[in-house]
């Protein structure tokens, strides 16, 4: 054995042991030392602090970002609320405390048990919160007896306030408390229980600028939990203000126009993709979600077959009707199918197969070319027109002009609509397309399916010239000091697969839609500003089995009406998709919504002209 | 093949130790989720007593083979555990902000543990075959660097910037311990001296210096690590002398202390137990770590003595990572307390480096 340990090599390696023990001989004087001092030294201190649980942190909630129109009119702020909370191991007997405060409160006694046994999990040092936004005379009450009511604090807290309410309420969305699943989830990491969230809107797309960043304190308190000395503080940093794209002035008056009907309003600068108005209706008021909404209210919004929480402009899927006409005229000039001059003869109804397709103008039409079909919304000038092009071929053009797919707006639940081809039926049903089924594809309706933002996006694009941009809500972010952090930018997401000429002469035939005598919207006019635009009549037929089935019992629906506009005519600043479910027609329900959208716009342009208009009656 | 001198030479006392640590943190364990928090808790105990069954059987295994066949197998499993740790940053499930768990059915398990004993091998492996009494060049510290590199970049991705921080300590204490030539000493420390300020202004962004400067002084961040350290150094000087008594720490039963049956864990013990307490665990942990470099003294080969090195180095880094760190000593650093923190993946890591700390010990004698 003796010939291992001759080897230098241990001697060595001992050596160097020896000095690692050393070392670690040292680190553990160092740790039996501050031992030493914490438990033997300090004790008293620290012996003390721990019988009051003195040292506590709150929390300081950030103030969260504000919501601006265009203009920099204030759309969304925040209303201090008094909030008031109950620390269950200062407050004893909790029993009698909580009876009085039920007496100041006007509340139940048993609301306020709820709330606590609803928190028993937690640590008896975690601040209970009982109820929030207290009256005035409630919060002079408690502070009165604030003696009485040991444990019991009020805080004022910020809390979401939507200045108008109703109004652009599926465009800016709204908030409500984080549950705990989300708090568990860890996709909320700088959030906490009884937080807000954004939910639904612009309130959820930039809930992480509007957030802020959480602050708060260190601080010493005396036995009856108060604050005795503050420690430390980290400040909370506000949220970042929002400006939207949309004017309020307009919003409010496309909402106007919308009272008493379910549908929606939208209106784009088409040179960028700003979105100036957004509308739905019926419409909510955000600050119910806000304050706690009653069983009632909710059942009420969710119950409403006008479904007032969906944002029609862009959840709401229709046939679009005739406004889909521009597409099946794009599709059929860029294939040569026809040119300026054909024409077609529409008597009143055109037979196909063994089936006969009607023109909604009984007596037809005469003589139609592409023009005139636009204007006078020809049916059956379309029904020969899709029948050549087969429905494949259109919905290349339907695709290709942006239908079928999200327009990526920057909001949530965004439908995507439904373009119909050959082989998607064919998958979905097994069953092969009829050519038949092409010709309702050519007007607009069959399986065809878009939103009011894709047809606003579309109209958009033939007004300045075949670009399709991504619809825009946010103007810019500042931070609360006024810093600018981002800025919208132009998003072109494609061109319209048309030639300029083409353009030329689908934007002559939406013109003439307006201004020509026998046009479909001639009710559209607006004095002084020249306006195109197409109207559209959706025949209701559901897409799915139940709805159809749903029909049969209820037979007397009305169509819904379209109508998609933009002017002036020749330098277009503003576009306008209108819907109204259930009403008569495009061009009785639709069109003079559009219309007075329009006149609003171009008054708000030009205040002095328009005062001047108002001064000088133009109608008698 | 077994030889009736392993037995005789089986290194009671280490497993002792083992065992009695283990205890003691199972106590402790069950004082930090019992007292105050809800019923359901009481299954970490259970599931770290299992944990704990799976570590002396893990053990025994990492006894029986001749720990020399490491050297072998050393490389195949260091790329074994950092194929895993690719796949945490892939697949990884991500808990308080960072993905550290690799769920594999009903177990998950955290690679980053793993990867520390066989750091510790691949490099031990290498050093045996360099070591010598002048020391190491710079031009042989460049494999162990490698090696050292890989992990260190994938777990502070993670992040886990103290798992990461303390691979490298490991590897520096052994490198140390194998000597390093003077010059290239200085040279490291020179450069290192340059680098550091280079590295600080041009390659780290503002909210990478941020971490670090919390990390350094945790009193930046009153609301997160300085309040814990706060709560935790009351706690642990509340428990005075003789300590509050078992399940009666107020800081630990009122949820003052954070990560209480993890990191913090020593300060329930210290809080219920006191000075004598947390005094006697204190010199269980001493013990340990010399008996560990009683081990590598007692071996006669340059593998063994440097793995056995490296192994208690690791033991000795968390026990004074930990420990420095809930009395307020150190940085704030995720740093499981050996034997004591729940955590399984921990718990088995530390029961397999002493399992070959007991590898080394029976063999001590069949050196040839």
């Amino acid at each position: 054995m003796d010939q291992f340990l001759r080897t230098a090599d241990s001697n060595w390696f001992r050596q160097r042991i020896k000095g690692a023990i050393l070392c670690v001989l040292a680190a553990f004087v160092m740790l039996f030392v501050r031992l030493f001092y914490l438990q033997v030294i300090e004790r008293e201190e620290y012996r003390r602090l721990s019988e009051n649980n003195s040292i506590r942190l709150q929390s300081i909630k950030p103030p969260r970002g504000l919501i601006f129109d265009r203009n920099g009119d204030l759309l969304v702020d925040n209303r201090p609320s008094f909030d008031l909370s109950i620390i269950t191991k200062d407050a004893k007997p909790v029993e009698r405390t909580l009876s009085q405060l039920s007496y100041f409160l006007e509340t139940p006694i048993d609301e306020l048990q709820s709330k606590i046994s609803r928190n028993k999990g937690y640590s008896a040092y975690t601040p209970i919160l009982l109820k929030q936004d207290i009256g005035r005379d409630s919060l002079a009450q408690v502070e009165v007896h604030k003696f009485d009511l040991p444990g019991v604090g009020v805080n004022v807290e910020a809390r979401r306030h939507y200045i108008n309410p109703n109004s652009a309420a599926h465009l800016l969305g709204y908030l409500s408390e984080i549950n705990a699943e989300e708090l568990k989830s860890g996709k909320y990491p700088e959030n906490r229980g009884g937080d807000f969230i954004g939910r639904f809107g612009v309130e959820k797309t930039y809930e992480h600028y509007l957030r802020g960043k959480r602050g708060g304190r260190q601080v010493e308190v005396n036995a009856t939990g108060q604050v005795v000395r503050i420690l430390q503080t980290v400040e909370a940093t506000p949220g970042q203000n929002i400006y939207l794209t949309v004017d309020i002035g307009l919003q409010k008056k496309a909402e106007e126009l919308l009272q008493g009907r379910a549908g929606a309003v939208i209106a784009v600068d088409p040179g960028n993709g700003e979105i100036l108005a957004l509308a739905s209706n019926p419409s909510f008021d955000q600050n119910d979600f806000v304050s706690g909404m009653s069983r009632e209210k909710w059942e009420a919004l969710v119950s409403n077959p006008q479904r007032p929480l969906e944002n029609k402009a862009l959840q709401g899927e229709y046939p679009p009707a005739s406004t889909y006409k521009i597409v099946t005229a794009m599709a059929a000039l860029e294939e040569g199918v026809v040119d300026e001059d054909t024409t077609f003869f529409c008597p009143g109804y055109y037979n196909y197969g063994d089936r006969e397709f009607r023109c909604w103008k009984e007596g037809g039409h005469g003589t139609v070319d592409v023009i005139k079909a636009l204007s006078e919304s020809c049916d059956v000038f379309f029904y020969q027109v899709g029948q050549k092009l087969g429905v494949d071929r259109l919905a290349f053009y339907a695709k290709g002009s942006g239908l079928g797919a999200p327009t990526e707006i920057n909001l949530d639940n965004e439908a995507s609509g439904l373009v119909p081809t050959a082989s998607w039926k064919k998958n979905r049903t097994g069953i092969e397309w009829q050519r038949g089924e092409t010709l309702s594809v050519a007007i607009g309706q069959g399986y065809n399916l878009t939103t009011p933002l894709q047809m606003l996006t579309l109209t958009a694009a033939v007004a300045n010239g075949g670009a399709i941009y991504r619809p825009q809500i946010l103007k810019k972010i500042e931070t609360a000091e006024g810093k600018v952090v981002s800025e919208s930018e132009l998003q072109l997401r494609g061109k319209l697969p048309a030639s300029r000429r083409t353009l030329d002469i689908i934007r002559k035939g939406l013109w003439e839609v307006v201004n020509s005598p026998s046009g479909t919207a001639r009710n559209a006019k607006v004095p002084g500003i020249e306006i195109s635009g197409k109207t559209g009549t959706a025949q209701v037929v559901g897409r799915k089995a139940d709805e159809t089935a749903d029909k049969k019992s209820e037979p007397v629906i009305k169509p819904h009406a379209w109508f998609v506009a933009y002017g002036p005519a020749r330098n277009p600043q503003i576009a306008v998709a209108v819907i109204v479910e259930h009403g008569k027609g495009g061009a009785s329900d639709a069109a003079p919504i559009a219309r007075e959208v329009l006149k609003t716009f171009f008054a708000m342009k030009k205040p002095e002209q328009s005062q001047l208009q108002a001064a000088l009656p133009l109608h008698p | 093949m077994f030889d009736r001198r392993l037995v005789q030479n089986f290194d009671w006392g280490l497993l002792g130790l083992t065992l009695l640590l283990g205890i003691i943190g199972l106590i402790i364990l069950y004082s930090a989720v019992t007292a105050g928090t809800p019923e359901a808790q009481r299954v970490l105990c259970l599931k770290q007593l299992i944990w704990f069954c799976v570590g002396l059987v893990v053990m025994l295994v990492c006894f029986l083979f001749d720990y020399k066949i490491l050297e072998r197998w050393a490389l195949p499993i260091y790329i074994v555990c950092i194929l895993l740790l690719l796949a945490v940053l892939i697949f990884g499930r991500y808990v308080g902000g960072s993905k550290r768990w690799l769920v594999l059915g009903p177990v998950s398990m955290q690679p980053s543990e793993l990867i520390k004993i066989t750091v510790i091998i691949v490099v031990a492996r290498y050093y045996a075959k360099v070591v010598n009494t002048i020391g190491l060049g710079i031009r042989e510290l460049i494999y162990p660097m490698a090696i050292t590199f890989v992990p260190f970049v994938l777990i502070v991705g993670q992040p886990d910037l103290g798992t990461a921080m303390l691979i490298v300590v490991i590897v520096g204490t052994m490198t140390i311990f194998v000597k390093i030539d003077r010059r290239s000493l200085i040279g490291i420390l020179v450069t290192s001296t340059i680098a550091l300020p280079l590295v600080w202004f041009f390659f780290l962004k503002a909210y990478q210096k941020r971490r670090i400067l919390t990390f350094l002084n945790p009193d930046r961040d009153p609301l997160g690590a300085g309040y814990h350290i706060i709560q935790s150094k009351i706690a642990i000087g509340s428990g005075m002398i003789f300590g509050k008594g078992f399940l009666k720490g107020t800081q630990n039963a009122l949820e003052f202390l954070p990560e209480q049956h993890t990191d913090f864990i020593f300060s329930v013990l210290a809080e219920e137990w006191g000075f004598v307490g947390s005094l006697v665990l204190l010199l269980l942990f001493l013990m340990l770590i010399v008996w560990g470099l009683n081990v590598a003294q007692g071996c006669r080969e340059p593998f063994g003595t440097i793995l056995a090195m490296g192994i208690t180095a690791m033991i000795f880094w968390q026990v004074f990572v930990n420990l420095g760190m809930v009395m307020g000593l150190m940085p704030v650093v995720g740093v499981p307390l050996p034997l004591i923190s729940y955590g399984g993946s921990s718990v088995v890591t530390i029961m397999i480096s002493i399992g070959l700390l007991m590898n080394i010990s029976m063999r001590r004698f069949m050196i040839e």
